[in-house]
């Protein structure tokens, strides 16, 4: 653990814990709202956005941010349809990547810039840039925890959310920015082209281990938080990039939350099953049912 | 008079993409009476429920309990059109009620008042065995009466319910019917329920609103359920008929028409039979 005293270990895992906890909890949003194909298109806008700033000698994380947002409400623009969002996405983002192609070609001297973009570089981080994700993280969190519970009415129970006065359409955008947000900070660990692996993976197993909303947030963190450190620490040992141990962490973990999360749930049906399915309960009378006489219709 | 209606509705027109949802419509529901709203699909059953919840602008005058619709009225409760939810979706049958308490609040964390609610709504619609398993799992008939205890947790005084009873079989029907006719008994509420099938409610309904293709009859369920309203309503012969206690609609194929038959009706001339308040 000599490692620790590098300011550069230290950094990286500093940085990876912030991004862990922000994927963690935006993930549990992405994969309710079914959001996936959404963070890949703005990942790679945000490749372009970077490509750009590149060309145009400004700091790559700005282009990075900037690409992603425009990305997201681009999206939240064109897609109001479900049906006609992945369309919209698919458009984006393939007109984003030709972009992104042209800037690389017009400045090629910058070759590892472009790699490091697409499969990240978590051992790069300055000390500066941890300070901005750091601020960059808590104002993400801040603003899903306001909007966190109707958020999840309106991912969850759209009709009903909108008829009790949710606003739904906005809240849709509003989780597009922070999502937007999220992405250009996992980019920092994982790069474009990994970014599912920390958004969507650790809900997703999450999921598959409790149906209880506040576990599967924790889960979907710690899934999270453990699949970066490992892959951090791991690289920093051997010769091979973080990004890869992290996906591979991040990957077992789902094939394990898929191999012991149907067991869970059996046992559990199995306890509620212990119950009486119907029967008359007391404390609201008139509101009963099960054991009404047969109605005879008109 | 209009104190005591908790639906009116005047001269009301509703066009969606061109096409004549309603015309003229005009009808009144007096509180705690149960309307049932019948028609084929794309009928305008829940684009009625969209108008009332202030989700859709209709023409005319509309007022639900006294006042012109709103978008997040309290007073009203809401069961939507059941559709397929992820099995793996996070959300326990008591997250689904909870939602019906604070789901709209913009705020963090727990309540124990709430907790409290929405327990005894569970109870009360018997749904505490399998409140804590993922609704996405549920059978229909068990999700069916979480989005009803979801509805009702917040004491509302007018219960809209769009086709709570599609894809249910016979007993689970009844229990469903079960649970709004107490509902309505002990609250003195009033009730829209859209179905394509009037039978399982038939017993309870005050009032039957029927649209088909841009038009409407509206009135007592012996008044509009007779091949004549349904006849000038379809614009073709319609035979109603009664099979011990139940009604069957036939067009002259002799197919019972339900949600799965759509008669190609034009809405050349708009004929209405309206209730005599």
């Amino acid at each position: 653990m000599s490692l620790l005293r590098y300011d550069f270990v230290q950094n990286a895992l500093v940085a990876g814990a912030i991004i862990a906890v922000v994927a963690g909890l935006v993930g549990r949003f992405v994969v309710a709202r079914n959001l996936s194909f959404a963070v890949h298109g703005i990942a790679e806008v945000g490749f372009t956005g970077a490509a750009g700033a590149v060309l145009i000698g400004v700091e790559p994380v700005l282009g990075l941010m900037s690409g992603a947002l425009l990305a997201a409400l681009g999206i939240g623009t064109l897609g109001v349809r479900l049906r006609d969002r992945d369309v919209a996405i698919g458009s984006i983002l393939a007109f984003g990547l030709g972009l992104g192609v042209l800037f690389l070609t017009l400045y090629t001297r910058y070759a590892t810039e472009a790699f490091t973009i697409l499969f990240g570089t978590i051992t790069g981080v300055s000390r500066a840039e941890v300070f901005l994700l750091m601020g960059l993280g808590v104002v993400t969190l801040l603003a899903l925890a306001v909007i966190s519970r109707p958020l999840m009415f309106a991912s969850v129970d759209p009709e009903v959310a909108e008829a009790r006065g949710v606003p739904v359409r906005a809240l849709s955008i509003a989780f597009l920015v922070i999502l937007a947000i999220a992405v250009s900070e996992a980019v920092q660990v994982v790069g474009v082209l990994l970014v599912l692996t920390l958004l969507i993976t650790p809900a997703a197993s999450a999921q598959k281990l409790t149906a209880r909303p506040a576990l599967a947030s924790l889960l979907s963190v710690l899934i999270a938080f453990g699949c970066t450190m490992g892959g951090i620490l791991v690289s920093l040992v051997t010769p091979y990039p973080a990004s890869f141990y992290v996906s591979a962490l991040s990957f077992g973990s789902y094939l394990l939350a898929r191999l012991i999360g149907p067991r869970l749930a059996a046992s559990a049906r199995r306890g509620a099953d212990q119950a009486p399915a119907t029967a008359l309960r007391d404390g609201q009378p008139g509101l009963q049912v099960g054991q009404s006489p047969e109605k005879t219709s008109l | 008079m209009i104190a005591s209606d908790a639906i009116r509705i005047e001269g009301s027109t509703l066009r969606l993409a061109g096409r004549p949802i309603w015309q003229d419509l005009t009808l009144s529901v007096p509180e705690s009476e149960f309307l049932a709203v019948i028609g084929p699909n794309g009928a305008g059953k829940t684009s009625l429920l969209k108008v009332l919840l202030g989700l859709l602008p209709a023409g005319g005058v509309v007022e639900v309990l006294g006042l012109p619709p709103r978008r997040g009225n309290r007073r009203i409760g809401y069961v939507p059109q059941q559709k397929a939810i992820d099995p793996d979706l996070p959300v326990r049958g008591r997250d689904l009620v909870r939602m019906g308490v604070d789901g709209d609040r913009w705020r963090f964390g727990g309540s124990p008042e709430a907790g409290r609610r929405v327990d005894e709504m569970l109870a009360a619609v018997g749904a505490a065995a399998f409140a804590d398993a993922s609704i996405g799992r549920l059978s229909g008939g068990e999700q069916q009466r979480l989005r009803i205890a979801q509805a009702l947790v917040g004491e509302p005084r007018l219960l809209l319910c769009d086709e709570p009873l599609l894809s249910l079989d016979l007993h689970h029907q009844r229990e469903i019917v079960e649970l709004i006719r107490s509902w309505q008994e002990r609250s003195g509420g009033t009730v829209v329920f859209v179905t394509h099938d009037v039978n399982p409610v038939l017993s309870m309904t005050d009032r039957v609103l029927a649209v088909v293709g841009g038009r409407w009859a509206a009135g007592r369920p012996d008044e509009i359920l007779t091949s004549a309203t349904m006849s000038d309503l379809y614009g073709a012969p319609v035979d109603v008929v009664q099979v011990r206690g139940r009604v069957v609609v036939l067009a002259d194929t002799g197919d019972p028409i339900g949600g799965h038959h759509e008669l190609p009706i034009e809405p050349a001339h708009s004929h209405t039979a309206q209730s005599r308040p």
